[in-house]
């Protein structure tokens, strides 16, 4: 399907100049469900001319993986009387829960800046959409420390090495995503770079779920949380009730 | 082994959460404390979302109190009326405590608020336990027996309003005295993912003054019942108990129980209480070093 509606592509921007790519991913739907102890994504491709032979030209490429995004408050301990208590937060309306961006060079030798926060092509361009008062200096303050959080806890990366081209035609990528993704859609954006500027761009989603057992568990939380509640006192209160039981005999 | 909490949202060894609860349900079955202290901080080094660690917390106590207390029934080791009274007021507690966690969430304090408690709560209760067991094990060495401690309660409970009777503890009390107790446990159970065991049983024996045969097994049924209703009301609030998580913990701490009970009979009892006694201060001067040193993270994230 895909490589049909590229083959339409092809034919539509016959003239155009400008080369095509066709990205694909290894898995549309990650499942997340009991042993998932997070996973790789194969996120490959090819760089075609206009006119279906190969690109010829030296072309970068940039992967940018996204996962849905969300509002959070970012607290900010401080020292105060001799206590770290939370002192300074911000709040950012468009956090993503995951980002990874890999690249075939650094992204700095790729694109100028200009660029780069254009198409958001590493985590120092990440666009947060930060609320209240406007205050550059502790933005980036807050900023930096959300990117060193989320990479510690491998939910955000920064691979400058992580594309290989191969023959100027094919891509790939390898972006591992650790057992703590949130659910929800995942849209993976790929950039074909060349002198400077982005000369074509494709996104392909990827769906990460929780499936069976999981997310009956989650969703039964969620909504019934009286009934949730009774079985989990239910459970304690049997389980310490067979075990004094077992060892009684013992 | 690798287990997926769905509620905590992440994958963990789940040996490593047995062998947790296993650790935690020795030292009650040992000590006749639910051993939910260790439990959350410990989660919470390991990588568990600290609101999904004491809410799941505290179903694992009350698996670890029930063969507790069924077992101190039969030796006719729990006084239901005073029991009854500490319940009632820990279910008060409760809400309080699910009030306040709301409350210190949106200040963003909550994290701070929890360490601090921590430190002071074992802090206080592991110095006082260390140096009684201490001087006790010192009169043992050198034969000089300690003066008899007269078994009176505080002049303060003497001052409260009404008295009731409560044959089983040898007390003439007033019932307001228990019934506070039964609210600062419940609060600090809902805030701490603690069954409050550690502060309960010293106030049981230096504040109430009770007969020491029920205070073990009354201050089990009190835990039973309030952490029963703290997994409620999370389930309810928070919405952060991790079914998978805590039926992990259960299994190790409902056997741990079983097993600390045993070893308890062969180690004497002083020196039980000394290791509980070093055990709590180490978990109180990790906690304080977080707060006053460097914390593990200078930053946090929480949803809006």
């Amino acid at each position: 399907m895909r490589v049909l509606l590229a083959l339409l592509c092809l034919l539509l921007l016959g003239g155009a100049r400008d080369p095509i790519l066709v990205p694909e991913v290894s898995q549309h739907e990650v499942q997340v469900r009991q042993g998932f102890r997070g996973t790789e994504l194969l996120l490959f491709g090819a760089i075609l001319t206009p006119d279906g032979t190969r690109a010829g030209q030296d072309y970068d490429i940039v992967v940018v993986l996204k996962g849905p995004t969300r509002s959070i408050i970012l607290r900010e301990k401080q020292r105060i009387a001799g206590i770290w208590v939370n002192a300074e937060s911000t709040e950012f309306r468009s956090a993503p829960t995951f980002f990874a961006v890999a690249s075939s060079k650094p992204i700095n030798r790729i694109v100028d800046d200009k660029t780069a926060a254009i198409y958001e092509l590493g985590l120092p361009w990440l666009q947060l959409s930060p609320i209240g008062a406007y205050n550059p200096k502790e933005q980036a303050r807050f900023s930096a420390g959300l990117v060193d959080l989320m990479q510690r806890e491998q939910l955000y990366k920064d691979d400058s090495k992580g594309v290989k081209i191969s023959e100027q035609v094919l891509y790939q990528a390898r972006i591992k995503l650790p057992s703590s993704v949130q659910t929800g859609t995942y849209t993976a954006e790929t950039f074909a770079i060349t002198k400077g500027r982005v000369v074509a761009s494709a996104i392909a989603r990827v769906e990460v779920k929780k499936q069976g057992f999981e997310r009956a568990v989650a969703q039964f939380a969620e909504y019934n949380g009286f009934f949730y509640g009774l079985l989990a006192v239910a459970l304690s209160v049997a389980m310490g009730f067979m075990a004094g039981r077992l060892f009684a005999l013992v | 082994m690798d287990v997926y909490l769905p509620i905590a949202n992440l994958a963990v060894n789940g040996l490593i959460i047995v062998a947790l609860g296993a650790l935690t349900g020795i030292l009650s079955g040992m000590f006749g404390v639910g051993g939910g202290f260790l439990t959350t901080p410990l989660m919470i080094f390991y990588g568990i979302p600290p609101t999904v660690a004491a809410a799941s917390a505290a179903s694992q106590v009350t698996g670890a109190s029930v063969s507790g207390v069924l077992a101190h029934t039969k030796r006719g080791g729990v006084d239901y009326q005073m029991g009854g009274v500490m319940v009632a007021g820990g279910l008060i507690g409760t809400v309080i405590g699910a009030g306040l966690f709301r409350l210190l969430q949106e200040l963003g304090q909550i994290d701070v608020v929890i360490n601090v408690l921590y430190v002071l709560m074992l802090g206080g209760i592991g110095g006082v336990m260390a140096r009684e067991s201490w001087l006790v094990l010192k009169a043992q060495k050198s034969g000089v027996p300690l003066p008899a401690a007269k078994r009176r309660h505080h002049p303060m409970v003497a001052s409260l309003p009404l008295r009731w009777r409560f044959y089983r503890s040898g007390l003439y009390i007033s019932p307001l005295a228990p019934l506070l107790l039964g609210v600062f446990t419940g609060i600090l159970t809902m805030l701490m993912g603690i069954g409050g065991g550690f502060v309960l049983v010293p106030a049981m024996l230096y504040i109430l003054g009770m007969s020491a045969a029920v205070v073990v097994g009354t201050s089990l049924f009190q835990i039973l019942f309030v952490t029963m209703m703290t997994t409620m009301m999370h389930a309810l609030t928070t919405r952060a108990v991790d079914i998978v998580l805590a039926v992990l913990l259960l299994i190790g701490s409902v056997s741990g129980a079983q097993i600390g009970a045993q070893l308890a009979q062969k180690i004497p009892a002083e020196r039980l209480r000394f290791a509980l006694a070093a055990i709590v201060l180490v978990v109180a001067l990790r906690m304080a070093l977080g707060l006053g040193w460097q914390p593990d993270e200078i930053y946090t994230v929480t949803p809006s």
